[in-house]
């Protein structure tokens, strides 16, 4: 069902765990859905991610697109992180499963949600950034009798 | 770990290699059909009423109450649709469970679609239905009642005895899914006052694709399946004649092993359970504790999904399932741990493990182990364990 670069990321998850003192948290998707992910920026003066961590209630594909959305915004800069989008993440596992889709959608908003974080936190605005939802919802699909 | 460990006995099960040893002349030597006149058609026929004994003798049926179908699902839609058309002139009304299988749930919003009015009785906290329930449910124009024999999911084992003497008294039909108990514990359809029951051969070391459906005689079901005056013109179709001769072997040998079977397979259970709840901190055992399928065990780990869980075991080895959403699907977890009470985040962190006779000791021991590591593991992951201690460590 997984692609091995998805069972690789959720096998040995890269920057799993806490940044005490983060620059900025964020916290997206609900457990009614069974998908709670949070992500930690460490972010230094000049805008740059030095670090980056997550921990992740949900399904194998949650954990490894949390896993590879760390790694690609670990090292960039605030404004390249708001690059990193779930088409990309999805493209750097080598692709997910149709239904789980909205894993990846889940990472970008934990990112932007931890971006706002530190933005609400310093005071500060950044562009292209803005408040992020709460919760991402599929609808549910009626089957059909 | 290359060796496999096999927990999965709910979705399926091995197909005994005696059963197999049954079927296989029927494929390439008497591959006759039933319906034919020479010597090779009689051969198939034969073989076909002798499963049909076996299988009417083990329910305390008669012979010709056993109808061939294709399985569970099959068995489900045809007794709850046949029975709503041939009595829907006395009335549309049906009461059913609200953890029924789906081939039950989907056949009744299937009825509902046309015309019928389904009651959905409620379950309590370790799944055993409401009885007080479902007779203020019942109605003039109630016809049918059909409540499953044992969960698939948390395997408790409802008051048939009492649920077919409720419908008996108000003369309304009782039709059971006992896909997941036919084979597994006693069943006399008499006692129990079932006038139709569904089963299938796989769950019982049989082979896929074939099950039956018990009608009690003066039962007024229509044809489901049109075509040929096979199974007494009710079920068209040439017989799977394979496959109907290994439901009967894998019967007769469910039935002749079913005490010591039993006694060993709950002794797992009983093992398994009693580790898991001293060993694991905060888990819930879902289900009936002691009216319970013997080889069912389901657990609920909180802070943790329950798919994550299943491929984590998976690379040990081991087989297992879980109610949660992501293996189901769709995004909500299973609809029996929403009818027990669970809230959803601790339904999604479900694990079922069903054993048959052929784990051993060793195997739990091995299972438990992983099990513990896992959770742990998935737990350090997850940030409703880490808010949680953070609220411990405040307190």
């Amino acid at each position: 069902m997984y692609s091995e670069k998805v069972m690789d990321h959720f096998t040995n998850p890269r920057n799993m765990g806490e940044i005490e003192n983060p620059s900025g948290v964020g916290t997206v998707g609900n457990a009614k859905c069974g998908d709670i992910m949070r992500i930690y920026l460490d972010i230094d003066e000049n805008h740059v991610i030095k670090d980056c961590k997550f921990k992740t209630f949900g399904c194998g594909a949650a954990v490894a697109t949390s896993s590879m959305a760390t790694e690609l915004v670990k090292g960039k800069t605030i404004e390249e992180a708001l690059t990193v989008t779930n088409k990309a993440v999805m493209e750097a596992l080598d692709g997910l499963p149709p239904v789980k889709v909205h894993c990846s959608l889940l990472a970008e908003e934990a990112i932007h949600a931890a971006l706002w974080d530190y933005a609400q936190k310093n005071s500060i605005e950044i562009e292209g950034l803005a408040e992020p939802k709460k919760d991402i919802h599929e609808d549910d699909e009626e089957e059909e009798y | 770990m290359d060796k496999i460990i096999y927990l999965d006995n709910a979705a399926t099960t091995r197909t005994s290699p005696q059963v197999v040893k049954a079927m296989l002349p029927f494929f390439t030597e008497k591959f006759g059909n039933a319906s034919s006149i020479y010597q090779m058609g009689a051969e198939s026929k034969q073989a076909i009423t002798r499963s049909r004994d076996i299988i009417a003798e083990s329910l305390h049926a008669k012979t010709e109450e056993i109808y061939f179908t294709a399985g569970g699902s099959e068995s489900d839609n045809w007794a709850l649709i046949a029975a709503a058309e041939s009595y829907g002139e006395k009335g549309k009304h049906i009461i059913t469970s609200k953890i029924e299988h789906h081939a039950i749930l989907h056949t009744c919003r299937y009825l509902e679609k046309r015309g019928y009015e389904i009651t959905y009785i409620d379950v309590d906290e370790d799944g055993m239905i409401k009885l007080e329930d479902l007779k203020k449910a019942i109605r003039p124009d109630t016809i049918l009642i059909s409540v499953m024999y044992a969960n698939n999911e948390i395997g408790t084992i409802q008051p048939i005895a009492e649920i077919g003497r409720i419908a008996r008294e108000n003369g309304i039909l009782f039709h059971t899914d006992a896909v997941q108990a036919y084979g597994h514990v006693p069943i006399d359809v008499d006692e129990l006052s079932i006038d139709m029951l569904s089963a299938s051969g796989h769950k019982f070391n049989g082979p896929k694709g074939v099950g039956f459906l018990y009608i009690r005689k003066g039962v007024k079901i229509r044809a489901f399946i049109h075509g040929g005056a096979q199974e007494r013109n009710r079920r068209a179709g040439t017989e799977n004649v394979p496959g109907i001769v290994g439901l009967g072997a894998a019967a007769e040998c469910a039935f002749a092993q079913m005490d010591e079977r039993m006694e060993k397979v709950s002794k797992l259970r009983d093992y398994l359970i009693e580790r898991i709840e001293k060993e694991i901190p905060y888990c819930r055992l879902n289900g009936d504790r002691i009216k319970r399928l013997p080889n069912n065990v389901n657990f609920s780990f909180r802070f943790i999904e329950g798919e994550s869980l299943l491929i984590m075991l998976d690379m040990k080895g081991i087989c297992a399932s879980s109610g949660s959403a992501c293996t189901s699907g769709s995004l909500d977890p299973s609809h029996v741990l929403l009818a027990i009470g669970l809230p959803h985040e601790i339904a999604h962190g479900s694990l079922r493990l069903t054993l048959s006779e052929e784990n051993t000791m060793e195997e739990m021991d091995y299972v438990i182990d992983a099990i513990k590591e896992v959770v742990d593991r998935l737990r350090q992951m997850s940030p409703l364990y880490e808010d949680f201690i953070k609220q411990e460590q405040k307190q």
